[in-house]
């Protein structure tokens, strides 16, 4: 993707300094996945290719509908197929749509050393900003859902950008626009949540007492959101994350040992440039040829007055 | 009079010596470019972000190659002894005092130098094992993710202990007047040696007059 000047950026990876603000009231957006109205029909997938132009290597079956197996750089949304039995006896085939989440508070972001390769826009958008990724794979470590892909070929990271394109033009992601059942949905972040919280509602009195929105607290919230029947044990879906956040090793990597360990060299330096100014070099005595070692425990006097050496003290 | 110098290290040491040098600093500039983006800027000097990224690994590997062949011949004189231990106590009189009198006698290293090749050493090999670990052009697509966090935290923290021995090791040979010359003239005068490394300074003259002796008969 590239930058897109209509979005304001709230946050950009690798940048110490402000970002552009001057634009305010930037209502925030979300995409609703309705799990429970999915059929597994995968034309949020072929949209996805379509829009974004991307095509992926023809693969194999793996005896399951997952096609591709995984995202991978041309693929930027899969479809998860996972059969489960909650209940005893009972078989759930349960469809989950994965890609990147847009999280609030994006750990990819935060993992990325280089200057504006990631941004999040102000309506919640995290876009990956090609012409300055640098290919070193941070943000696969920072990120707790495990999305991007960096490509062999060009060594620039992928994923889904919420189609940042068409939403700068006020149009809903390629995904929402083709699927056929209205289980994706777009539009502000309040208005989906509460869409979210009707199908939750609804999929109570049809006996999923545990269902639930997904919009974990533990990124902030994201900008895609879940509707799961099962809003208890996310993890059925392919392995959903329960409570996802920045693992703690890429925050103290990214945290706290930066300013600390930068601080820390530079201060080395400076006490050794004092310490030469107070106590100046170490020097050895002017006629150093007759210089013999005082008070060494090695050394002891002899009667002439003169000194000697005594071997393994 | 004519000053008498002493050899401390051979051509092929101090050459070896000096390419580590210039690989540390190319690897250490270019990781310091990816650690904090304040020193983002350092990647313009390896040819652009991009080529930072790309270069920095293979800075790395023979960063610690170098340093392998000079491990090979040091070693042995770092070993740690009683009497380092007793230096170390000792240490502090002489960084904060500049007095040399009450120190223990030492051989060709003091505990000091010691302590700054073991650290250099186990640094190293822990940020070629991590970095090889999260290298993301060859191996890190099939390296789990946690344990890549991992490994990201430790090759920082690594960095991060080696360059603190850097700046000692690169202090020291300041500090300590007359060192300098054997890292580019591979010799010190007698008088550095009796006064800094007596036990060595001993050997040495001990050997000298073996071999005059030698030559005598
Ligand atoms: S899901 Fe991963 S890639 Fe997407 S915004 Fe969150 S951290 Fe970044
Ligand atoms: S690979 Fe990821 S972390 Fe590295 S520069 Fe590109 S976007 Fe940033």
């Amino acid at each position: 993707m590239s930058s897109l000047q209509s979005l304001d950026i709230a946050a950009r990876s690798a940048t110490t300094t402000a970002t552009p603000d001057a634009r305010h009231n930037i209502p925030q957006v979300a995409k609703l996945i309705d799990v429970s109205s999915c059929i597994g029909c995968k034309a949020c997938q072929v949209a996805c290719m379509e829009w974004n132009d991307l095509r992926d290597d023809v693969g194999s079956c793996h005896g399951t509908y997952d096609n591709p197996v995984d995202l991978t750089p041309q693929s930027w949304t899969v479809m998860k197929f996972s059969e489960v039995e909650v209940t005893p006896g009972r078989l759930e085939w349960l469809i989950r749509k994965d890609g990147c989440m847009h999280c609030e508070d994006p750990g990819c972001l935060k993992a990325c050393p280089a200057p504006g390769a990631i941004v999040k826009y102000a309506n919640g958008i995290v876009d990956f900003i090609s012409e300055n990724c640098i290919g070193c794979g941070y943000c696969v470590k920072g990120c707790p859902f495990d999305v991007p892909r960096i490509s062999t070929k060009d060594n620039k990271a992928y994923k889904c950008s919420l189609c940042a394109d068409r939403v700068a033009v006020n149009q809903a992601p390629a995904c929402a626009k083709a699927c056929p059942t209205g289980a994706i949905r777009f539009g502000s972040k309040e208005d989906m949540l509460e869409y979210g919280g009707g199908r939750v509602a609804e999929l109570k009195t049809r006996g999923y007492e545990k269902a639930a929105v997904y919009d974990p607290p533990g990124v902030s919230g994201t900008h895609v959101v879940y509707v799961l029947q099962h809003g208890d044990k996310p993890e059925l879906y392919a392995n959903l994350p329960k409570n996802p956040s920045i693992s703690p090793m890429v925050a103290l990597w990214k945290g706290l040992a930066k300013p600390v360990a930068l601080a820390t060299m530079i201060g080395a330096a400076l006490v050794g440039f004092f310490h030469h100014m107070k106590m100046g070099p170490l020097e050895v005595p002017e006629r150093d040829e007759e210089y013999v070692p005082d008070d060494q425990p090695n050394v002891v006097g002899v009667e002439d007055g003169s000194r000697t050496h005594v071997r393994d003290a | 009079m004519k000053k008498l110098y002493i050899q401390r290290y051979t051509d092929n040491q101090r050459i070896n010596h000096w390419l580590v040098v210039v690989l540390f600093g190319l690897a250490g500039f270019s990781g310091l470019a990816l650690f904090h983006p304040n020193l983002f800027f350092l990647t313009q000097f390896f040819g652009g972000p991009q080529w930072t990224r790309i270069v920095h690994p293979y800075f790395g590997i023979g960063v610690f190659l170098l340093f392998l062949l000079m491990f090979i011949g040091f070693w042995a004189a770092n070993t740690w002894k009683r009497r380092d231990t007793e230096w170390l106590k000792a240490s502090p009189e002489l960084v904060l005092h500049d007095d040399e009198e009450k120190m223990p006698p030492v051989g060709k290293y003091n505990a000091g130098q010691k302590l700054v090749f073991w650290s250099m050493t186990l640094c190293l090999l822990v940020l070629l094992v991590t970095g090889l670990l999260f290298w993301q052009a060859w191996f890190a697509e099939s390296v789990p993710i946690a344990l890549q966090r991992v490994a990201v935290v430790l090759h920082a923290l690594a960095a991060f202990i080696m360059s603190l021995t850097a700046v000692v090791h690169i202090y020291a040979a300041i500090w300590v007047k007359g060192t300098l010359r054997a890292m580019t003239q591979g010799n010190v005068s007698a008088g550095w040696a009796k006064r800094h490394h007596l036990l060595w300074y001993r050997d040495k003259m001990e050997g000298a007059q073996r071999d005059i002796q030698a030559e005598r008969l």
